[in-house]
């Protein structure tokens, strides 16, 4: 029991803090995914307003330019699919299969 | 600062007192929101702010749901932190009072206690800190405007030891101890910094070389073992109750235990009270005494951590016990206290009859005829053996 009571000291810092930045990269919030962005990378202007309003961080930029998405982390809110200019409208949400 | 009536001593109100321990521990911050009847000491502490003879950083607050907000998040960014309220302002306190705790944030809190609404009341009963009993927060009761002061000390060493980091609320009653004035002993202010000490933030979230997350999601998966560390944590505290209890003897003088116990070594009936009502409990137990009747006291001064094995070894001779609790907690089954030491004398094998007595809600007067009835109540026990009414409301 002692052990055990050491060990749960020294694996939850105490009161909840998590004490190193970064952290939430490491929880993957993919899998609550109901609905998946697809990219038509012909009709994307790379205006990146996708990049700025995603909450998840989850647009992958490459010099300057859009690329993807991070499906480990998206969670598939469609922001992208609606912030992406109407005269372009480039992402699509299609329903994740299974 | 009131005239001095006694050589070494100065006359104060508890508020006064009260706020003047504050100002010679001089937090970093403090946010407040003044209540009766608790009010004096964000007043004077302010003043103390304003005067500059604090280094304390004032918030003043809406309310004290912000009050509360605005201690945790100064905690949690690595200051020491110090505020006040009383009844409804606890209530309103109530969901940051978990986080505070659940956070392990020494926080120091003084609970003036008063009534709670409906009807409302202004005066003096144990409803407010009662109800936060469970909130994780260690609670210290205080006779005396003398153990008010001397508790605020001691609350932040307990709070801040390392073994703890759990936030404490120093109680004493409203009117009766806020508002009394008494001759108190004050300590000097190296000698306060000396026993108090320097505050060492642990994962201040203003140390931006060393970034941290307070508030994260625990679920199904990790939120027990935070509770479970709690749970230790305020265990803990109990030892270290009594270790600051001593050493605050060894150094001021006067020293201070779990509880308190008054003729209770050779009592065989006693009644078991907090705060201000125990001075009057002991004035019928000295008439008792005077008529040859083995009456005694006993009172708790930690309350949160509960120390059940001390209190019920205190009282295993004692033949009737009555509880007198100044709180009900509307559970058809007597008061706060009478359930906790009920419970705590269960492990012996042969209990003394206890009997729970609520009084004196809302600041009504308790009288030393009222403490001399339940001793003769106790008396009528222990001759016949047979308890007539478990529960009781007494003074009514």
């Amino acid at each position: 029991m002692v052990k055990k009571a050491n060990d749960i000291e020294a694996r939850f810092p105490a009161g909840g803090v998590i004490p190193k930045a970064g952290s939430a990269h490491d929880y993957q919030t993919g899998g609550w995914r109901k609905l998946r962005p697809v990219l038509d990378a012909a009709k994307c202007t790379n205006c990146l307003i996708c990049w700025v309003m995603c909450p998840d961080s989850a647009i992958i930029t490459e010099h300057g330019k859009m690329i993807g998405f991070d499906m480990e982390h998206c969670k598939g809110c469609g922001i992208c699919a609606v912030e992406c200019p109407d005269k372009v409208k480039a992402i699509k949400m299609e329903e994740e299969k299974s | 600062m009131a005239i001095t009536a006694i050589k070494g001593k100065t006359a104060l109100t508890g508020n006064s007192a009260i706020a003047y321990a504050m100002k010679q521990i001089n937090p970093d911050v403090c946010a407040a929101y003044p209540i009766t009847p608790s009010t004096q000491i964000a007043e004077e502490f302010s003043s103390y702010v304003a005067d500059g003879v604090v280094q304390t950083e004032y918030i003043t607050v809406e309310s004290e749901h912000s009050a509360m907000s605005a201690c945790i998040g100064a905690s949690a960014a690595g200051a020491r932190v110090m505020t006040a309220t009383s009844s409804q302002g606890l209530a309103l306190m109530w969901e940051m009072l978990y986080v505070a705790s659940g956070m392990r944030l020494p926080i120091v809190m003084t609970n003036v206690n008063r009534a709670l609404s409906a009807p409302i009341n202004i005066h003096c009963d144990h409803s407010d800190s009662m109800g936060a009993r469970d909130a994780g927060w260690i609670q210290l009761y205080s006779e005396t405007v003398q153990e008010g002061y001397d508790n605020l000390f001691q609350a932040m060493r307990i709070a801040e030891d390392s073994r703890v980091r759990i936030p404490a609320m120093v109680c004493l009653d409203g009117f009766i101890t806020s508002h009394a004035i008494e001759n108190i002993e004050l300590i000097g202010d190296e000698d306060v910094q000396r026993f108090v000490g320097e505050f060492k933030a642990i994962n201040p979230l203003l140390d931006v070389e060393r970034p941290v997350t307070y508030g994260a999601l625990a679920l199904q998966d990790t939120y027990m073992e935070f509770k479970y560390q709690q749970s230790q944590a305020i265990s803990r505290a109990k030892e270290v109750v009594i270790e600051v209890g001593k050493e605050f003897g060894r150094t001021f003088g006067r020293e201070y235990g779990l509880f308190e116990t008054y003729k209770l070594e050779d009592a065989d009936t006693a009644i078991v009270i907090l705060n201000s009502a125990a001075g009057t409990t002991k004035v019928a137990i000295d008439e008792l005494r005077a008529k040859g009747v083995k009456a005694g006291l006993l009172r708790p001064r930690l309350f949160r951590p509960f120390p059940a094995v001390e209190l019920s070894n205190a009282l295993k001779h004692v033949k009737a016990i009555a509880c007198l609790d100044r709180v009900d907690s509307m559970s058809g089954f007597g008061g706060p206290l009478f359930n906790d030491i009920r419970s705590a004398m269960y492990e012996l094998d042969a209990r003394p009859r206890i009997i729970s007595r609520i009084y004196c809600l809302g600041g009504r007067d308790y009288k030393v005829k009222d403490a001399i009835a339940v001793f003769d109540e106790l008396a009528n026990v222990k001759k016949t053996g047979v308890v007539d009414e478990l529960t009781k409301y007494i003074t009514i």
